[in-house]
Order: structure tokens, then C-alpha cells, then sequence
């Protein structure tokens, strides 16, 4: 039978990660209990629901602290991130359904990292910055250099997800999830973007993909082609520029020639919403 | 492990590995099969239970995770044989019909309609929105709607 | 009594028991000393099994393996041909992915499962065929000499293939179209579940999930070698079927059988979702090619259809599945030349079966999009168009029928027109458009089915003052068993109180005939009125007798020739009309229902809240065949085996469902009653894609219409 464990604080985590490299860390455990019956036993668990110190949402003047255990539900309803962050509360709403919701957590999503992962573009394009736990002590990692692969990370063996840092921004933020039903469903494509405008024209951008590579992305030849450009121009400069820019598969779900489409009209469409 | 988990209200202690699933502690070891089994892999919502008052797939919880916490089954939304608003309505409104998602319906339904989660405008709506975990394939949702509409009218 | 018991929305009966958690399903059944049932399956399509390679490490001591050597009896699931083995022997030939070789029981479901996994199958591969193209081309033989499980033929208005020719070349347009349908996943929440116990006087009890307890019968008395009193057969509460359940469970009964003999003890088996997606039957996959031939004033002067369905890899119920297609292929429209051929052939896919509508859906689609495509063409209205061609008592249907009583052409589509108001129109976003279909569906048996079935039931007065209802027919969420009771009730002039159905075991109640066809109200409803009424005499006469029963008997003047296939096919159709409004994303290619509304034509509700339930039901399943379900098979295995990727309709994907129940009474049903389950499946989707190329110009003609075809037909 496997040994559980139950922290008491996030120091305490750390340290029951570090004496157990192999033991699987729960959280919500919507992923990691889908078809458990068939699955192995664990050798242990670590169990980090609810863990005090891991849950809850703080704003201060710089944005928004999210600790790791919180969940989508929380994200949802927080007043903040529904006013100031909306596109966040949006991909939160549609991340499974309600069960799901009020389970998952932001830091199983991100430690997960699966190219379809939901809240996965969103904190790209919002520059999120993770801040990472261990016994050598905290470091923080910009999400943008988190995800190294497949369903690989930066997260070390002992290493535990404690909270993601959203600035606070003036960009229009933007995102989509184009999935394979409304709810209670596998992303096929998803868009985020944050994009500063001034007097009419791009400064800045940060555009990101999900579903379409074997990982989350920002999309780095759309974000220097838009540049300078109207919000009309940027779209058709997007389009170009994300044509070569990405190489989405064939799946049970989709196909690479949809996946790639789509993508172009979502990007499109977040500059083109901008012109109005 | 010893589990000691509270059910419907009642404190129960049953000695299960830690990784057992919640939906099989409560059908196997407590024999409350009113939650289903439908998938196992979290997409149907057969197996909706409430854990501390929000609702979860029972099949993705494990026995360790409900430790110390209160659990909601289908069986517990009755009080003293009157029963819940939603299971009356969705009784009279023909929400059910083969039967076999309704446990999962009346808990996720029950959670929603208790805490004003489709109050307002747009209510059809929402409860498309809140249920949509839980798969019905005989009514084509419409009656079930109608049944949660309804119960929500009488808490008010 | 207030109230009359037919026409009021009597809550189900078996309701109460079901919103409280307490209606025990056949995993929920004590059973403290039944062993777990698990199957070892094929891993390839096609080829000879040579034997199993069991894992030395693991303790075979713990389980009871069972092989087709076990079986008692013959190794066949005895069905309409004894093609299909419980389980491949060794030597045998191993037809489709997934097919069962060997069984294992252990006292827990997790160590059987275990089992189940060091026991490899030795196969030698073989070629496998997966298209009907390979199939018709005999890539590989299968079955027969030429790979065809059946072929049908109707033919009107003419006698040679000459003379139909001649007749489309008369015609001023011949509007030419091929269709695809795809495969379907019943997708009822409740996966297989069965379980078996043998007493020591050698009988063999089963209870399970299932429409049909004397399919099982019939199956079981010949693999286990028993007589009809030595297998008794219990049809537990069941959680969905809609066509899933109404072969595959012999399969499950004869494997729980087999495998309780074995380990001598009580055996109960439930699928896994992926288990039960991989190796239970979809509805057919269907490719129709449809000509529509016209004169100059638009009448239709002939019309000619190509249907070849795949059947995978045993012929199953297939052949009866492509009859309701071939006999519904032609569609609710006037024609005087008529030619229809379906084929039904072997691939080494999984075998496909029985689902709602049961062949007509995949005939349905092709003559709704050739009618729409005509009033296209001809800038023709589409209400006004089906009225103008619509068949209306008088005419004659594709096999001669001449129709006469409840023909609800008129009703439904005039609700229809009465309900739809203007087009929301389309944005720089979406695409709007909106789309018809009108449709009919033969209720109970296919011409001389029933006769030859001839269904019982009986009713009888018990001493406490009750009366019981005796039938095989099942409740499977579609309300028979409230039905049953409202009929009862109002026959015998009583409280419905006092009216119980008893649950389907072969042992208590008479064959009533399978669960399936739109025929349990209609047909068996019938019996149960009949029984009512004859009942209330004998018990008002005073003359002892408090049991009657009674068998199915065809209404005067219906007669149906099976050599020629020409005559009365169903003793009488449900008719219905449906109207999409959809929105199509110009970014994302997704499609959404605005709104749905559907008439039909019931002939008589007899519980109006029942109806609408299944009326919505069915919608729901083929606006989901529409847009979103399909089944993917690769090399033979499918390949999105998970309600993950294998998706049906969520609360949020379905549309606020406007349903109107027409009634046109059939005077040979229980108060004017016919068939409700399987029309609502039939139309639904012609009317999607309709609406579809309504709204962006391109024709859809493949199910189903997905973002990714869509986005493919613009590009």
C-alpha cells in the first residue's frame, strides 16, 4: 500500500519531495487519477490539496499572486482577474466543466504541461513568472522558458510549483479555446494575446498558441512582425508570419491543416478586434 | 491507510489503500451505489459527488484526499424521505430517464440550485454551463433543464 | 380517478427509485460471493489464433481461465446466422480487433484484469479488409463467396433495369449525389453488465443489462446445451440502450455463463468504457449514392439509390438493419419509378448492429439533402417543396403500400411552418442559415416481422386487488413501464395505483418479442390494452377468469411479400418535420444550433411528457451524429476508444429543443398509439446539413459536418 503523505506547509512539501523524489505528487488529481483502477499503485503520494501556504489569490500593486493549489473555480471567480484579467477567468470557465474546475489547480496544469493544457497560452501571453520551491531554497522562472518539450519541463525532481506571478498590465489581452465539443473538452487550437496599443499602432505583442506544437508557445515571428503596424495590417502580417512559424499534427482530434487555419484566424481576429 | 471520512453526514472508518478511489470506497466498502460509475476517466459526471460542499468526480479522487472531509452522495440529498428540490423536479419534469446519470445530475444540480449559482438572468444558460460534466444520453437535457429551472424557483 | 390515465404525464413509475440513488443497476446488485468477470481480446484484425502465452510469473492458481473449450454447447451466438463464435478456439479464425478469445473470473475485478494481462494471444496474422470498396472487390474473402451479408431490392414501376433506364432518361433533371454516414457510438451511460449463477440443479440464472431477455434465451439454450426451463434470463434496471444493448448481451451472457460454470460460483462482468467502445457494436457506416430524377414541373419521375452498408466482420442483425434502410431509402414522396439496391457487407471491423432508427438515418440523410439540392435548384421554398411532393393518404410508397390512416404529412409540416418565424441573419462572425427535413419511419416490425414474432402478454387480476402486467418488454429509460401501467389502467378502468408491471424474467412472463423497433408501445402496448379490456369484462361477467392473454395479431388488409419485397412494410409510419437555424464561425468552422424545432407525429401520447423525452432524446443523439460524433478506426481497431475522444453532445452543446408531439391516431395502436423512438434519430442531421450549406454556400454531404470538413470544403 502506498505511503501518504499529508504537508502541513509548503516547507514542509519540499522537504517530503525532497526525502521522496518518486513519489507522485497529487494536487486536484483530475489528470493523474483519470482510469486509476488500471493504472500501478504509487510507491507514495504526496497529497498537496489544500496544502496551507499553496491556495489563494493575492493582488498587490505589481499583479496578481496565484498560489499553486488554487483552483480553476477560484480563478474564475476572483473579482480581480475577472475585471483586470479576463481572458484568464475565461480559460479557467472552460477547463473541463464544473467537477473539474473546483479541482484542478493552476499548478497541476502547469506542472502537467501537456501541449493541450488549457490555461497553458493564457500564461504565456500574460509573461507569467513561476516561482519554484526547493530545498536549495526559491527561484523563479519566466513561464515563457519553462516548457522544454513534450510534456517536459524546467521542474526539477524536487521541485514543487508554488505560485504563479501575473503582472499587471495596460495590454488588451485576448484568447480562445477552440475545442473538440463546448464544454468537457480537449483543446484543438487556443490563442492568447496581449498587445499594446498606441495612437492606433502595435508596440508590443505577445501572441501564444496551444494544440498546435508539442508545446505550449509564443509565437515570436507574429510578435516581431506586428511591430509598428496598424491593428488591420498587424493581422495580415500575423497570418504571414505564423504560416511558417508553425507545424501542427494529425490526430484523433484534429488535423494539422485545421489546427493551422484556425490558428491563423484566431491571431488574426485578436488584431482585428483592436482596429474597432 | 485508515480513512475516516464523513458521508451524508455520518462518520464512517474503513481500512483502504490510500490510491483506492473514492467512487469504489463509497460503492464497495460503504455499498452506497447511488454514485456510477460511467467512465472512469472523468467525462461523464455519473460519479458526481459533493466533497466539502463543491462538487468532484469521484472517480478522480483518491480515498487519501477525502481524509477528515464531508462527502455528499446522491443517497444523502434527501432529508428525512422529503426529498431534495431538484430530485422532486426532475421527478415531475421528466428529467430522468434510463436513470443511470441521474445520481450525478441530481448532486451537481443540487450544489448548484443550494448556493444561487443560476440566479439571474440567463438561467438556461448557466445551467448548461454548471452541468455540462454531466453527459445525459436519453433526454436531450432539455426536460432536465426545465427540472433544475424549476427547483431553483422554489428555493427562491 | 381524476383523470384518464392515457394522455396524462403520469411521472415514470420507476422515477422515484431513480432521482434517489436506489434503482440498483446490474454493478450495483449484492452479490458478496460473485467472482470477476474480464475477456481476453484480439490485437490484431484478422488471422488464426494459434494459442495463448500465459505469464509463468504470475499465480494462476488465484483465477478460472475459461476458452471456447469451456462452452458447453455450440460456440455460436445464435442471432439471424450461427456465424459468430462467444469465443474464437484455438485453430479458429479471429475476425476483428477486439474479438474475445478467452475468459478469466477472479474474486476481485482488479486481479482478473490482471490476469487478463499475462495472458497473451498467439495469432498468426492475416490480410484484413476495412473498406466496402476491398470488401466489394473481394481483397480478402470473408464471408460467403462474395463478401455480401445481404442484398435487397425494390423495385416500382418497372420490372427490368431497362425499363428503369429508360425511365430516368425521360427526365428533364437528374440530380446525381453521394452520401457517406458514419459509424455511431449508442453511447448509453451504463456499460455491458452481466452476471451468471448455475444452482445445483443444473440451471443456469442470468441477470444483466439488456433490451431483449429472449434474444439471450434463444441464444443460451443452445451454447449452454439447455432446455428452455433450465436458463432463466433477468433483465436488471438498465442505464440506456438505444440499439447497444440488443444483441451484444448475448455475447456478455454466454461469456458470464461459461466462466460461472467454471469457477462454480456466481461470475458478474462490467466493461470498462474503453472496453465497451472498442468491442460493441456502432451503427453502420453507409454510402449511398442517390439519383433524383425530375420532369420540367419538378415532379419526381424516378429515383434510384445505391446503398452498401459495412457490416464488419459477422453478419449479426445487419441484414435487418439494411432492410429498414433499403425500405425507407426512397423517403415520404411520390414516385412512380423506383429502384433501391442495398448491400451489406463483411469487413474485419468490429461487427456493426442495431441503433435507434436501426438503417433508416443512413438512408434519411441522402433523400433530405437530394430533395433539398432539387429545391435549390428549382429556387423552390423547402416547407413548400416537401408539401408539393409529399406522400399523403392515397399514394403508394417505394414497395406499392398504399397508405391510408394516419398519414400526419399535413400536420407536421404545418407546425413546422407555424412555429418558424424569420432568420436571424448572418454578422462579420457567423454564418447563418437554416435547414428542413421531413421524414416517416415504419413502427414495429418489417412486413411480416411481427406475424411471425407474434408477441404475447398477460394480464392478470391478482387476490390483493392488483393487477399485474406480464411482458418481456423492457423499460430501458424510454418509459415502458409506465406506459404499460397508463394502458393497464385505463383498459381496466382503474387507479394506475393499482396496475404493476413485473420486472422481464423469462421464467414469469411471456416472449412479447425484443425491445427494439418502435414497437414496444405500439405493438405490445396494444396487447396490453387488449388484455385490459377483455380482463375488465370477464371481472365484470363474473366468470372466474382473472388472467388473460393475448398475442399479437396483424391489422385486416397488411401483408407484406418478403420474395418481392412489395406490400404493406410497417402496418403504419410516424411522420415528422424538422428546422435548424444554425451559425457557422468563420474563424473556427464550428457549427451552432440556434435553434431546433421538431414535430412528430406520434399517433397518440400516452404519456405527453414521456414523448417529449424521447422526441428530445433522439434529436439530441443525431444533431450530436451531425456534428460531433464518429468513431475512428484504424486498421481495423477504433481508435478514440475513451469518452474523451469518442464525444457525444454536453448540456451546453444542445440547443433549447422546441418539440411539438403531433397526434394522428392509428387505429390499430393503444388508443391510437404508433411508434416514438426511433423517428426523432432519422432527420435531424439532412436538417443540419441543409442548414449548412444555407448558410456558406457548400454542399454537406458527409456526415459528420464537422469544423475540419467544413473548413475543408471553403478552402
Amino acid at each position: 500500500m502506498s505511503e501518504y503523505l499529508r504537508p502541513r506547509s509548503v516547507e514542509e512539501a519540499v522537504s517530503m519531495i525532497a526525502a521522496h523524489p518518486s513519489y507522485m505528487k497529487l494536487a486536484g488529481a483530475t489528470d493523474l487519477m483519470v482510469d486509476a483502477k488500471h493504472k500501478r499503485e504509487p510507491a507514495g503520494i504526496v497529497d498537496l490539496w489544500r496544502v496551507p501556504g499553496l491556495c489563494g489569490i493575492a493582488e498587490t500593486d505589481r499583479g496578481l499572486a496565484i498560489r499553486a493549489g488554487t483552483t480553476w473555480l477560484e480563478v474564475q471567480r476572483h473579482p480581480a482577474i475577472v475585471a483586470k484579467w479576463a481572458p484568464l477567468a475565461a480559460a479557467a470557465r472552460e477547463i473541463g466543466a464544473l467537477q473539474i474546475q473546483a479541482r484542478a489547480t493552476l499548478g497541476g496544469n502547469v506542472g502537467t504541461s501537456s501541449p493541450v493544457g488549457d490555461s497553458l497560452p493564457v500564461l504565456l501571453a500574460l509573461d507569467v513568472e513561476l516561482e519554484l520551491a526547493s530545498p536549495r531554497g526559491l527561484r523563479r522562472v519566466p513561464y515563457c522558458e519553462f516548457c522544454t518539450g513534450y510534456r517536459k519541463t524546467q521542474l526539477q525532481p524536487d521541485e514543487l510549483i508554488v505560485a504563479a506571478h501575473v503582472p499587471a498590465t495596460t495590454a488588451k489581452l485576448a484568447w480562445r479555446k477552440v475545442g473538440t465539443r463546448r464544454a468537457q473538452s480537449i483543446s484543438k487550437v487556443m490563442g492568447a494575446s496581449a498587445i499594446e496599443l498606441r495612437d492606433g499602432v502595435v508596440t508590443d505583442a505577445r501572441v501564444a498558441l496551444g494544440a498546435v506544437a508539442d508545446r505550449p508557445i509564443r509565437v515570436r515571428a507574429v510578435e516581431d512582425a506586428v511591430r509598428g503596424l496598424r491593428p488591420r495590417e498587424a493581422a495580415d502580417a500575423a497570418r504571414a508570419a505564423l504560416r511558417s512559424a508553425i507545424t501542427p499534427i494529425d490526430d484523433v482530434r484534429s488535423t494539422s491543416v485545421y489546427r493551422r487555419d484556425v490558428a491563423e484566424n484566431l491571431v488574426a481576429r485578436f488584431f482585428t478586434d483592436l482596429a474597432a | 491507510m485508515k480513512l475516516e471520512v464523513t458521508v451524508n453526514g455520518d462518520a464512517h472508518t474503513a481500512e483502504v489503500s490510500p490510491w483506492k478511489r473514492l467512487l469504489d470506497v463509497l460503492r464497495d466498502d460503504l455499498r452506497l451505489t447511488g454514485t456510477k460509475e460511467g467512465c472512469g476517466e472523468g467525462e461523464c459526471g455519473a460519479c458526481t459527488v459533493m466533497i466539502d460542499g463543491e462538487v468532484a468526480n469521484s472517480c478522480l479522487i483518491a480515498a487519501g484526499q477525502c481524509h477528515g472531509r464531508s462527502v455528499t452522495t446522491v443517497e444523502g440529498l434527501a432529508s428525512d424521505e422529503v426529498l431534495h428540490a431538484v430530485q422532486r423536479a426532475l421527478l415531475r419534469c421528466g428529467g430522468a430517464q434510463c436513470g443511470i446519470c441521474t445520481p450525478g445530475i441530481a448532486v451537481c444540480a443540487a450544489h448548484v440550485v443550494d448556493r444561487k449559482l443560476i440566479d439571474g438572468p440567463d438561467a438556461r444558460a448557466k445551467v448548461r454551463e454548471l452541468l455540462a460534466g454531466n453527459i445525459c444520453r436519453c433526454t436531450g437535457y432539455q426536460l432536465i433543464v426545465d427540472a433544475v429551472i424549476e427547483a431553483a424557483k422554489e428555493l427562491s | 380517478m381524476d383523470r384518464q390515465p392515457v394522455g396524462s404525464s403520469l411521472p415514470r413509475v420507476d422515477g422515484l427509485a431513480k432521482v434517489t440513488g436506489r434503482a440498483r443497476y446490474l454493478d450495483d446488485l449484492d452479490a458478496p460471493h460473485a467472482w470477476h468477470g474480464a475477456t481476453v481480446r484480439s490485437n490484431v484484425p484478422h488471422g488464426v489464433l494459434e494459442g495463448f502465452d500465459r505469464d509463468p510469473s504470475f499465480d494462476w492458481s488465484q483465477v478460472v481461465v475459461a476458452t471456447a473449450a469451456d462452452i458447453p454447447g455450440k460456440n455460436v451466438i445464435t442471432m439471424i446466422e450461427d456465424d459468430q463464435p462467444a469465443l474464437v478456439p484455438v485453430g479458429g479464425t479471429v475476425m476483428h480487433h477486439d474479438e474475445a478469445l478467452a475468459l478469466i473470473a477472479a474474486p476481485t475485478r482488479a486481479l482478473a484484469f490482471a490476469a487478463m494481462r499475462a495472458m497473451k494471444p498467439r495469432i498468426r496474422p492475416l490480410p484484413a479488409i476495412f473498406t466496402v470498396e476491398d470488401s466489394l472487390a473481394k481483397k480478402v474473402v470473408l464471408y460467403g463467396t462474395d463478401n455480401v451479408f445481404k442484398q435487397f431490392m425494390v423495385r416500382k414501376g418497372h420490372a427490368t433495369d431497362a425499363e428503369f433506364d429508360a425511365a430516368i432518361a425521360r427526365a428533364a433533371h437528374v440530380i446525381d449525389g453521394n452520401y457517406y454516414t458514419s459509424p455511431q457510438e449508442q453511447m448509453y451511460i451504463e456499460p455491458q453488465a452481466m452476471m451468471a449463477e448455475w444452482t445445483d440443479d443444473g440451471r443456469c440464472y442470468i441477470v444483466g443489462s439488456m433490451q431483449c431477455p429472449y434474444y439471450v434465451h434463444k441464444a443460451m439454450k443452445p451454447l449452454l446445451a439447455l432446455g428452455p426451463d433450465q436458463v432463466v434470463i433477468t433483465q436488471s434496471v438498465t442505464g440506456g440502450g438505444f440499439g447497444g444493448k440488443e444483441e451484444y448481451p448475448s455475447m456478455l451472457a454466454a461469456h458470464v455463463a461459461v466462466l460461472a460454470k467454471r469457477a462454480g460460483r456466481p461470475v458478474k462482468m462490467t466493461y470498462d468504457r474503453d472496453e465497451d467502445l472498442a468491442a460493441t457494436t456502432k451503427r453502420h457506416p453507409a454510402w449511398t449514392r442517390h439519383r433524383l430524377a425530375v420532369d420540367a414541373a419538378g415532379e419526381i419521375v424516378a429515383i434510384d439509390i445505391d446503398c452498401v452498408m459495412d457490416g464488419g466482420a459477422y453478419l449479426t442483425l445487419s441484414p435487418v438493419v439494411l432492410s429498414r434502410g433499403v425500405l425507407h431509402a426512397a423517403g415520404p414522396y411520390r414516385c412512380p419509378v423506383v429502384r433501391v439496391r442495398g448491400r451489406v457487407v463483411a469487413t474485419n471491423h468490429p461487427p456493426h448492429g442495431a441503433f435507434r432508427g436501426f438503417g433508416a438515418p443512413q438512408t434519411t440523410f441522402p433523400y433530405e439533402r437530394q430533395i433539398q439540392k432539387l429545391a435549390n435548384l428549382r429556387g423552390e421554398d423547402a416547407l413548400a417543396i416537401r408539401k408539393r411532393l409529399a406522400l399523403r393518404s392515397g399514394d403508394t410508397t417505394s414497395t406499392g403500400q398504399l397508405l391510408g390512416f394516419s398519414v400526419g404529412t399535413d400536420e407536421v409540416l404545418g407546425a413546422i411552418e407555424a412555429r418558424l418565424g424569420a432568420k436571424t441573419p448572418s454578422t462579420d462572425r457567423v454564418k447563418r442559415g437554416r435547414g428542413i427535413a421531413f421524414y416517416f419511419h415504419g413502427a414495429g416490425f418489417t412486413g411480416s416481422g411481427e406475424q411471425r414474432l407474434a408477441g404475447k402478454c398477460t394480464l392478470a387480476a391478482l387476490p390483493d386487488g392488483r393487477f399485474e402486467v406480464r411482458s418481456s418488454s423492457t423499460d430501458i429509460g424510454q418509459g415502458a413501464l409506465t406506459i404499460f401501467t397508463q394502458i393497464a389502467a385505463q383498459g381496466l378502468g382503474v387507479d394506475p395505483e393499482r396496475v404493476c408491471v413485473i420486472e422481464p424474467k423469462t421464467s414469469l412472463v411471456p416472449d412479447s418479442g425484443p425491445t427494439v423497433a418502435s414497437r414496444t408501445c405500439m405493438v405490445v402496448g396494444g396487447l396490453v390494452e387488449k388484455c385490459a379490456v377483455e380482463l375488465r369484462e370477464h371481472l365484470a361477467a363474473g366468470d372466474g377468469i382473472r388472467e388473460v392473454t393475448k398475442q399479437y395479431e396483424p391489422p385486416p388488409g397488411i401483408s407484406f411479400d418478403d420474395a418481392t419485397y412489395t406490400g404493406a412494410a410497417y402496418p403504419v409510419y410516424g411522420w415528422a418535420a424538422c428546422a435548424v437555424d444554425v451559425a457557422v464561425d468563420v474563424d473556427t468552422y464550428e457549427v451552432t444550433i440556434e435553434r431546433c424545432v421538431h414535430a412528430v407525429d406520434v399517433g397518440k401520447a400516452i404519456n405527453p411528457t414521456i414523448v417529449k423525452g424521447q422526441i428530445e432524446g433522439g434529436t439530441m443523439q443525431a444533431l450530436g451524429w451531425a456534428l460531433l460524433e464518429n468513431v475512428v478506426y484504424k486498421e481495423g481497431k477504433v481508435a478514440n476508444a475513451t469518452m474523451t475522444n469518442c464525444i457525444v453532445p454536453t448540456f451546453a452543446d444542445s440547443p433549447e429543443l422546441e418539440t411539438i408531439t403531433i397526434e394522428v391516431p392509428y387505429p390499430f395502436g393503444p388508443s391510437g398509439a404508433k411508434g416514438v423512438g426511433e423517428i426523432p434519430m432519422d432527420g435531424p442531421a439532412a436538417a443540419v446539413a441543409n442548414a449548412v450549406e444555407d448558410a456558406i454556400g457548400v454542399a454537406c454531404d458527409v456526415l459528420p459536418i464537422s469544423p475540419e470538413s467544413i473548413q475543408r470544403s471553403l478552402s
